[in-house]
């Protein structure tokens, strides 16, 4: 049967009141014993070698097309730096798209775990079917400016980076729904705040009709963030027995 | 122009030891995004030549007292060109993204040797174990825009096909399905014995890769994928491993995969894109030839034999690295079918076959190769394009 309870007692050996007498002998040497002086330098004089080097994760492409209406949206765009735009519609696109996967991952571990809670579950589906509609929306976006949706921007590979710790939690068979919760908040944080940022970027470039379904992008986001939130809180508070 | 093994001399070894510092062998790597596949390709390619430079050394060392000091003297440098290559990676590519590259070497590279070999029976081999490696891409990419949610063709840039091959579920076999026959050393064009060399040195960092980040995935899908396909690459092993002839000295083996590791430099080096990572085969290309001076000395000295024996005068043609997806097309509509039975290759296994029992021994709850590609099929920008969302 599936854990539902994210901490129970146990033999956790990583603390050192587990081995007292092994643990004073470890003290007793780090005491005593020798530091390292080091003479070559700093963390932060090799690390600045490197940042001063110049070089980036990579580029946006130029867009492919440039007929009708994409030619027309380009031109409207103020000449290079619409490629802010492109690179950031192109995060969102990945990380919606991602998020799909996220959520599909979620909903098998609930289903596996079986929480008997048929709302969870059903919240869930319809949240992972807003990422995908999200992520359909986006490529029709970057299409009508012209730009390649299946390019992998310099943000949408440094987005999927820096969440990349997000799938090994929901994956792992030995995590709780609790311990789910919290690492697609993380998510579900994340989005909300690029979703704000993508809607001034449109706007920015007069792009109206973005901004528009950006608006609704965002709202339905904002339900996500609270429906997770709230799913996190209970589950916490029924693993301490605590009534919400 | 052709180089002549013999009067090129290359960068003397006691030079290349004192050659080396941290800064110079951990570079900022190749772009994931902007640097072309095929860079990628060599990289992981020639990280693979490298390591198998220092398996078979520490084991040639083992069995050879009289050649220790030597051999650890060109394996010191040989470690600080693994790193230098190795180490071009970038840390952006997840360790599923860098399988999909081991798996474009294995398929690409392995495309270019079947080509090139001139013996029919070789060639038949390269090709069975194409079609397999080419599953792997299929199944990989599956996981990968699964788990991940990402497009594999981002970093396979167009180049190879994401398509089955001959299923990986079917692909294990007893091990005396997996031995091969071996080209005779004495008789042997240059261009076989550079062929074997270099694909088991690519087969086995490809195991070794797999057995070190499987367990590293949380997903059991994942877990079970590696630990699956990793046992498919020992037995590719096995089957490259094989068909070398075992009749050649430790000499001679060394000399040859000095030789090969000149002849895959030289090959990288006329396809490089990226011009930092073209100064490095360069660079390594000029040691590998003073290395290779150095083990013809040592050939001389202990066996008395000319080393012209062994090597050509000229290499032979390079690993082409482009796109083979033609052949690669017509392999997989005419070959997809055979199996193998003993060392040769036939269209239909028997019913109790060891190689049937065997797998479905390892298949009996279920293959995960089967079970993460189920209806999968690859287009721009994942399945998920295709897949209905709400309004």
């Amino acid at each position: 049967m599936a854990k539902a309870e994210s901490a129970g007692m146990g033999m956790n050996k990583t603390g050192i009141g587990t081995a007292p007498r092994l643990s004073k002998e470890m003290i007793e040497s780090s005491r005593t014993g020798p530091v390292s002086q080091g003479n070559s330098g700093t963390p932060a004089d090799l690390r600045a070698q490197y940042i001063r080097q110049g070089n980036n994760v990579g580029s946006v492409p130029p867009p492919t097309s440039m007929k009708g209406v994409a030619k027309s949206a380009l031109q409207a765009l103020k000449g290079e730096k619409a490629i802010v735009l492109i690179d950031k519609l192109a995060e969102r696109l990945a990380f919606e798209r991602t998020g799909t996967r996220l959520y599909e991952t979620l909903i098998q571990k609930a289903h596996a775990i079986e929480t008997g809670n048929g709302k969870v579950v059903a919240g869930l589906e319809r949240i992972c079917q807003e990422e995908l509609s999200h992520f359909h929306m986006l490529w029709g976006c970057l299409e009508k400016l012209g730009a390649d949706p299946t390019v992998e921007t310099p943000s949408a590979d440094v987005s999927a980076l820096a969440s990349q710790g997000i799938p090994k939690v929901l994956a792992d068979p030995r995590t709780t729904l609790a311990q789910c919760f919290e690492a697609i908040l993380i998510a579900e944080l994340v989005d909300n705040d690029a979703w704000e940022r993508l809607i001034d970027l449109a706007n920015g470039f007069n792009q109206t009709d973005m901004v528009q379904q950006f608006r609704q992008a965002l709202s339905q986001e904002a339900e996500h963030l609270a429906f997770i939130h709230g799913c996190l809180t209970k589950e916490i508070n029924r693993e301490a027995g605590i009534s919400s | 122009m052709a180089l002549d093994l013999m009067k090129e001399k290359g960068v003397p070894l006691e030079e290349q030891l004192l050659s080396f510092n941290w800064r110079d062998m951990v570079q900022l790597p190749v772009s994931k995004l902007d640097d072309d596949a095929f860079t990628k390709v060599r990289i992981i390619l020639m990280n693979g030549i490298e390591s198998e430079q220092l398996r078979f050394k520490h084991v040639c060392g083992r069995m050879n007292e009289h050649l220790q000091l030597a051999l650890a003297q060109v394996r010191r440098v040989e470690q600080f060109q693994q790193t230098t290559i190795n180490w071009l990676l970038p840390a952006d590519m997840s360790p599923l993204e860098i399988t999909l590259g081991y798996e474009q070497v294995a398929i690409e590279v392995t495309a270019s040797i079947a080509q090139n070999e001139p013996d029919p029976y070789l060639a038949q081999v390269y090709r069975f174990g194409l079609l397999e490696d080419f599953d792997h891409l299929y199944r990989y990419s599956a996981l990968y825009e699964r788990t991940e949610g990402k497009d594999p063709n981002n970093i396979l840039q167009s180049y190879t096909d994401i398509l089955p091959g001959r299923p990986t579920a079917e692909e294990h076999r007893a091990p005396e399905d997996d031995l091969r026959n071996y080209y005779k050393c004495s008789s042997a064009a240059p261009i076989t014995k550079m062929n074997a060399y270099t694909l088991v040195g690519g087969e086995y960092q490809t195991h070794d890769f797999y057995m070190t980040i499987g367990p590293m995935f949380s997903d059991p899908l994942a877990r079970q994928l590696y630990a699956e396909i990793a046992a498919i690459e020992e037995q590719h092993v096995t089957q490259y491993e094989s068909i070398i002839d075992p009749n050649e000295s430790w000499l001679e083996k060394w000399l040859l995969h000095e030789a090969n590791e000149v002849y895959n430099y030289m090959s990288c080096q006329q396809y490089e894109t990226n011009a930092k990572v073209k100064a490095i085969w360069d660079r390594f290309l000029d040691y590998e030839l003073g290395q290779l001076h150095f083990v013809i000395d040592l050939f001389k000295k202990h066996e008395n034999r000319d080393p012209a024996e062994v090597l050509p005068p000229e290499l032979p043609e390079p690993i082409r690295y482009e796109s083979h997806r033609q052949f690669v097309r017509e392999v997989l509509e005419k070959e997809v079918h055979l199996r193998a039975r003993g060392t040769e290759f036939v269209d239909k296994e028997d019913a109790n076959s060891p190689s049937v029992q065997h797998r479905q021994a390892l298949n009996q709850h279920g293959a995960p190769s089967e079970i993460v590609a189920q209806g999968y099929r690859w287009m721009p920008g994942t399945e998920l394009i295709q897949k209905k969302s709400a309004a």
